[in-house]
């Protein structure tokens, strides 16, 4: 789809507006509808569909696997991290009103934490399917639609 | 840190699985993961003492109160279940080093112990969970890296085995979502004690009815119950040996657990057994699936494939205890599940060596394999003399209190089974220790390699288990008190 | 009548779907095709849970001043915990049918079965 000029303006536009958008859900998921799951997969989608314009190779070069590797993990430590910090200020596993002196913020303090993990897992782990998925080399040729197609 | 414990002992191995990710080379991995079991492993024991001594151990996460809020309840039944799953957990690990560099290669080792971590705690979180939808979610959590582990075995088979566990697996945890969509409908609570107590007036609804059809069918698929343990024997073959340990040696026996749990302590003895005829479904059940898969364990030429039709005639033995609807059946339901996890486990410990050194687990391959890894094949004798249920070893006490619940009840007839069934054991061990131990090593195919004994990374974890069966045979006084104590709690807590 | 088809509409789509989704997983040889009604009898589910958290004439469940009645958002959280592993699920499972493609170069499951008889 490389050469489809509309398709390429189209997603240069796009793209920022839906890393924006997906920013916009990740942060105001403690007060309104939104949250990492959410958040993680329009932040994905972003990427998604720069590989689909631009090509498998281009998208790597901008995410590269290892970086999604560790944001696979490090999103999962960042919310189980949010769990012990508050172990250690003196709460149960995930007591968020112990980070901070009044416990509504806390509270705030604790969700968009954990939420920022979960966006960071989501997205990744959305990310590295679609790689691994797009990057399985061909063994058959009973896909005409191919070169065209996705 | 003491008071901490209960969430622990599942975010220790949750939190452990993404840095074995970011840790990278295989053999740190493997050391990290060890440690890692042997530290949750440590975690169940001290929970095991902590509630012999005392009370059941609440934890609320997040300090958010009971209803509201999701806790985690050990008690002695889960408690049980934390050590058998943790403890298996932690044997294999050793084991793994060898086994799994063998079976899998080698730039996907870090991602099968990243797996592994994940199963165990899916495993623990079901056990430990007091919150009939986060057991869903350790459910699919144990499942979805199970079926990844499967698929990591060398045949290709194993990944048609772990497709068809995926289908299987998924339909029947969405049943019990169904089951627990309408439980939830029905009461609004999602706590297992609080549902109880709200669903004590509504249990002639039919709305109860069809939840409680959706769960047992649902968690049924999820314990290979009889009719619905397609997926079982593929799955155990092909997998990679570890798994195979790890997996016959608790995944059955959690979601066994998991049905336990909300049949006592959602629904109650009362509803169960009085109300509804479990007692004569389960029986049916057991004693199809003890004789069908005894059977036709007989006639398998793969030894993994004869433990594996095993595994699913020993968990009639578990459901034929549960069909007494005895505290004595129960408890010999759960010592069976200790028993049956130690002994089975030992098989597989010792099949995995034989794999190792022969590469292959098919009867033909392990024509006289005794004269050249006798203290391998003597740990699968000793395992094997406890599935057979031998006196002076473990699988016998769990029979024993089998029986004695069996006459208790006045079921005679089942009693005789039980014995019966203990025969056909008799025949496909006897058919690998002839095999091993009788025929000429020319009759191996033409090319087989030479074998040697299992390294000792290996034949230790074996043989700890193997003396473990020899010592709870011996000496049941410790299994057979936890278990009474968590009958007893499970009966009195619907009644 | 009426009532018992119209009025309880939902419940007959979640039924529906669920048994279309059933006999999909059931009757199918293509393995693409049993993920697919794996997911549509998963999405079944999904429904039934929604269909329970509504509150007749209330809103989203979002702290507004001036808003008393409001859907439960309870079965919504848990249903989004569900839909996750859902994809999971749906991401193994197809990472799987192409592995398997590769091993068996087919994926129709007769055909997979008699491969798996012959060796």
């Amino acid at each position: 789809m490389r050469n489809h000029l509309v398709l390429r303006v189209i997603a240069k536009l796009l793209i920022p507006f839906i890393l924006v958008f997906a920013l916009y859900v990740q942060f105001h998921g403690d007060y309104g509808p939104g949250g990492g799951f959410q958040a993680g997969v329009i932040f994905a989608v972003a990427f998604i569909l720069y590989a689909l314009i631009y090509g498998l190779e281009n998208a790597r070069r901008v995410m590269p696997p290892t970086w999604l590797r560790a944001g696979t993990a490090l999103g999962v430590l960042i919310y189980a991290g949010t769990g012990i910090a508050t172990m250690f200020l003196g709460g149960k596993f995930l007591d968020y009103s112990r980070l901070a002196h009044d416990a509504s913020h806390g509270q705030h303090y604790g969700i968009i934490a954990v939420e920022f993990g979960v966006g960071l897992t989501v997205a990744s782990v959305m990310v590295t399917i679609f790689f691994v998925f797009a990057g399985r080399q061909r063994l058959t040729d009973e896909d005409p639609d191919e070169e065209n197609g996705a | 840190m003491l008071a901490h414990l209960p969430v622990l002992q599942v975010i220790l191995p949750l939190i452990a699985a993404p840095v074995c990710i970011l840790l990278r080379r295989a053999t740190l991995v493997w050391l990290f993961a060890t440690v890692v079991c042997v530290l949750t492993f440590a975690i169940s024991v001290v929970l095991l003492v902590q509630v012999m001594g005392g009370e059941p151990i609440r934890y609320e996460l997040g300090n958010w109160v009971a209803p509201w809020g999701i806790v985690y309840v050990v008690d002695s039944v889960s408690a049980l279940i934390l050590v058998i799953v943790s403890g298996i957990a932690a044997v294999a690990m050793p084991f793994a080093l060898r086994s799994a560099a063998s079976e899998i290669e080698p730039d996907r080792l870090y991602l099968f112990y990243t797996m592994y971590l994940l199963c165990l705690a899916g495993l623990l979180g079901i056990a430990i969970t007091g919150d009939a939808f986060n057991l869903f979610v350790f459910l699919e959590i144990s499942s979805l890296s199970s079926y990844t582990l499967i698929s990591l075995g060398r045949n290709r088979k194993a990944l048609h085995a772990a497709f068809q566990y995926l289908v299987m697996g998924t339909i029947g945890a969405t049943l019990y979502l169904i089951g627990i969509g309408l439980l939830y409908a029905l009461t609004g609570t999602l706590n297992m004690a609080d549902l109880a107590v709200r669903l004590a007036p509504l249990l002639d609804s039919r709305i109860t009815l069809a939840a409680f059809g959706f769960i047992v069918v649902g968690l049924g698929l999820k314990l290979a119950m009889f009719p619905l343990h397609l997926w079982l024997p593929n799955a155990y073959t092909h997998s990679p040996s570890v798994v195979s340990v790890f997996l016959a040696g608790t995944a059955t026996k959690v979601s066994l657990y998991a049905l336990l749990r909300i049949l006592y302590d959602v629904f109650g003895v009362r509803f169960d057994f009085e109300q509804q005829p479990m007692s004569a479904l389960f029986a049916i059940v057991a004693v199809a699936g003890l004789v069908i898969c005894s059977l036709v364990a007989m006639y398998q030429q793969n030894v993994k494939r004869i433990l594996a039709f095993s595994s699913v005639a020993q968990i009639g033995y578990m459901l034929l205890g549960v069909a007494f609807a005895t505290a004595a059946g129960l408890q010999a339901s759960l010592l069976h599940i200790f028993n049956h996890a130690l002994l089975k486990s030992g098989l597989f410990l010792a099949v995995g060596c034989l794999v190792l050194r022969t590469g292959s687990s098919q009867l033909a391959n392990l024509s006289g394999i005794a004269r050249e890894m006798p203290w391998t094949m003597a740990a699968f004798v000793v395992c094997g003399l406890s599935l057979i249920g031998v006196p002076a070893t473990a699988g016998f006490i769990s029979k024993w209190y089998l029986v004695s619940a069996a006459i208790e009840k006045g079921w005679w007839p089942f009693a005789a089974l039980i014995v019966a069934t203990s025969l056909l054991a008799v025949i496909y061990i006897w058919r690998v220790i002839e095999v091993a131990y009788f025929r000429p090593a020319s009759d191996r195919p033409a090319g087989s390699p030479p074998a040697t004994e299992a390294p000792l990374s290996m034949l230790v974890p074996t043989w700890i288990i193997a003396a473990a069966n020899i010592w709870f045979g011996l000496d049941a006084s410790a299994p057979a008190a936890i278990t009474a104590r968590a009958a007893k709690a499970l009966m009195g807590a619907g009644g | 009548m009426t009532d018992l088809i119209i009025g309880l509409y939902n419940y007959w789509i979640v039924i529906i779907l669920m048994m279309v989704g059933f006999y999909i997983v059931m009757s199918r040889q293509n393995l693409v095709k049993s993920l697919i009604g794996l997911n549509i009898f998963q999405t079944s589910v999904f429904i039934l849970y929604i269909t329970l958290g509504k509150v007749t004439g209330g809103t989203a469940p979002i702290l507004e001043k001036g808003i008393k009645l409001y859907s439960n958002p309870l079965p919504h959280v848990l249903i989004l915990t569900a839909i996750v592993v859902g994809v999971s699920t749906t991401a193994l499972g197809l990472a799987l049918v192409v592995r398997i493609k590769e091993a068996y170069g087919t994926i129709e499951e007769n055909e997979i079965n008699r491969m798996d008889n012959e060796s």
